[in-house]
């Protein structure tokens, strides 16, 4: 049988790479033996977008993108009468929001250990083009289900673009395809969600590892393994082959975030209304707004800088180049960052400051993004400039400037920062 | 020909031209795609403008018109409305010199409409969208306080705007009512949903 076998991998291999891609990527692809916690939320993301795109395609099967059999579709046929629509459909909506807390985390390891700096800016590059594939991904799915939240979001985030100076309205017709979001619009975000979305997001993560299995992987210490290699053998003396060392590792990984997945799926699909918000329940009606619209969220730390911005020259142009930004920042970092070493480890008060202030300031203005602006009401009218403001609003603004100065002073913090000495092997 | 010296510039040259040609052509067949993302032509119609007969309605009444599945308010206002609207103090509305551009330039003027007597609005308050109530009487006539001075009145959350569609300040309703594009074709003729084309 054995014989049969070889003798079969022999004639592939004759004619497609099979044996030596298997070797390239997994067998002797040497990543540094002292991965921790945070190296598990790669491969998890891996894994979330191979779920989001089964558990998708087969959503698409019973899905219909018409303004008016969509929501019925979504709550009628897949939640009640597709055996196991609701399964599917909850494996989905959750897996959105787990996308997003996995590449958040797999982020924050990059500015943990420097996996952004030189050699590995073009990784970081193609992860932030991930990272915007991925917020379109979730923007555009988002109307599909046709709800109140679906319907006003959209029209909230499609008048973002209209908001732009002279050729504002114009382009927003032009993503509507029509003067209102409507059946058109449904149409077309359909079409980008479950087709063109996917196909530029594969490339890019595809892109993504290539481009990391080039240069080698980043690690806790923020060391080349690359520098010391075994005379003999050419293998970095401190790197492990990634299968079966990292492939079992990560086993218990994808055990635990599972354990954790289908405790959501099962006890708490709409996680108290952030996950799946209460009005998303309610089919789409152009007629009439939501009291209260707030983004999933993933989204409110930029929605509230959208909203922190005061309008300027009677436009909100203002606001939505700071959101812009706010998201497109990233993508300077590696040029941004002057210190001499990559780690936490050896990096010294400065960054280990700057990056908690900026830490906290994402989760104060993803918290303030879901709320109302008055939801602590206003200041006495007698205090000085700030009377009569939303505290709110307020807090926000402070909490958008610690988020952008975290990027714009980085040259020079970094630069001033007393690191400790960087030790020339990994220390395990 | 093979031992021949390749001529540098004449290959550039025909690199360059392939691409202009290649760019161009490219441009051209990307044209009916990004097209094909305007607004379809069934679209267009069921968002046309629409003209409306404005010479039946009674001074001191109104008509409501349909545009893209919107009411539109036409209100003929007399003289003495406006001469109440006009003395409506300012400091009891949200924005009373119309600073957010819920009106087109043309109407951002002290009766917010193109001739003073016509009045165009869409008839959907600012805060969840339902459609206000007419109370065009002044005085408590229609249920409201005694110094109403006309104006609608939203019966969802209780939303107050004057005979030019301006929020009063404490309703939940944000800004003014929104004056949509209008142009007038004749004396007799308004068509809704277009401004005058220059």
């Amino acid at each position: 049988m054995i014989k049969y076998l070889t003798c079969a991998l022999k004639w592939v291999d004759d004619r497609f790479p099979l044996t030596a891609t298997w070797k390239a990527h997994l067998s002797e692809y040497y990543a540094p033996k002292n991965f921790n916690f945070w190296y598990y939320f790669g491969s998890l993301a891996l894994l979330v977008l191979v779920m989001q795109i089964v558990t998708g395609i087969f959503l698409t099967m019973h899905y219909k993108p018409d303004a008016d059999l969509a929501f019925y579709s979504v709550e009628t046929t897949i939640m009640r009468d597709v055996w196991g629509g609701w399964f599917i459909r909850y494996l989905h909506s959750t897996g959105a929001s787990m996308f997003f807390i996995v590449v958040y985390l797999h982020m924050f390891r990059g500015l943990l250990y420097g996996s952004h700096r030189n050699p590995r800016e073009l990784i970081w590059l193609f992860g932030v083009g991930i990272f915007l594939c991925l917020m379109g991904e979730a923007f555009f799915g988002y109307l599909l289900p046709w709800g109140q939240m679906s319907y006003w979001g959209a029209q909230v985030i499609v008048n973002l673009f209209g908001a732009i100076p002279f050729i504002g309205p114009d382009v927003a017709e032009w993503l509507r395809g029509d003067y209102l979001v409507s059946d058109a619009t449904l149409n077309r975000f359909f079409a980008f969600h479950v087709i063109a979305l996917p196909l530029v997001l594969l490339g890019l993560v595809a892109a993504h590892v290539l481009a990391l299995h080039e240069v080698g992987s980043n690690n806790p210490d923020g060391v080349e393994i690359k520098k010391y290699k075994d005379p003999n053998t050419g293998i970095p003396l401190d790197g492990i082959p990634f299968h079966p060392y990292y492939t079992v590792k990560d086993i218990v990984g994808v055990v635990v975030f599972l354990m954790v997945f289908a405790a959501v799926v099962f006890f708490a699909p709409e996680m108290g209304g952030y996950f799946l918000e209460a009005n998303n329940f309610v089919p789409a009606n152009p007629m009439q707004t939501p009291a209260h619209i707030a983004p999933v969220w993933y989204f409110t730390p930029y929605y509230s800088i959208l909203r922190a911005v005061p309008p300027m020259f009677n436009s909100q142009f203002p606001g939505v180049v700071a959101m812009g930004a706010s998201v497109l920042i990233f993508a300077a970092l590696p040029w941004l960052d002057r210190s001499p070493v990559k780690s936490i480890r050896y990096r010294g008060a400065q960054y280990k400051g700057w990056l908690t202030a900026f830490v906290i300031s994402i989760l104060v203005l993803g918290y303030l993004g879901t709320v109302p602006s008055n939801v602590w009401g206003q200041f006495d009218k007698d205090i000085f400039i700030l009377g009569g403001a939303d505290r709110a609003t307020v807090l926000a603004r402070v909490m958008m400037v610690v988020y952008f100065l975290f990027f714009i002073l980085m040259p020079w913090y970094t630069k001033i920062d007393k690191t400790k000495p960087v030790p020339e092997r990994v220390t395990g | 020909m093979a031992n021949q010296e390749v001529d540098q510039s004449k290959r550039r040259f025909l690199i360059a031209a392939t691409a202009v040609a290649g760019g161009a052509a490219t441009m051209a067949v990307a044209t009916p795609f990004v097209m094909s993302m305007l607004p379809s032509e069934r679209a267009k119609a069921a968002g046309a403008p629409v003209e409306v007969d404005i010479s039946k309605i009674e001074p001191g009444s109104m008509i409501t018109a349909e545009w893209r599945g919107k009411p539109v308010w036409l209100i003929n206002r007399t003289d003495e409305m406006l001469a109440l609207t006009e003395k409506i103090d300012e400091k009891l509305l949200n924005d009373p010199k119309l600073e957010v551009p819920q009106q087109p330039d043309y109407a951002k003027n002290p009766t917010r409409s193109i001739k003073p007597n016509l009045m165009v609005m869409l008839g959907v308050c600012t805060h969840l969208g339902c459609s206000p109530t007419s109370k065009l009487k002044p005085g408590g006539e229609e249920g409201m306080s005694s110094d109403w001075p006309g104006g609608f009145y939203c019966p969802c959350h209780g939303s107050k705007f004057d005979l030019e569609g301006r929020v009063f300040a404490g309703s939940p309703a944000p800004i003014n009512l929104e004056v949509p594009p209008h142009t007038y074709l004749s004396d007799t003729r308004l068509l809704i949903g277009a401004d005058k084309e220059a």
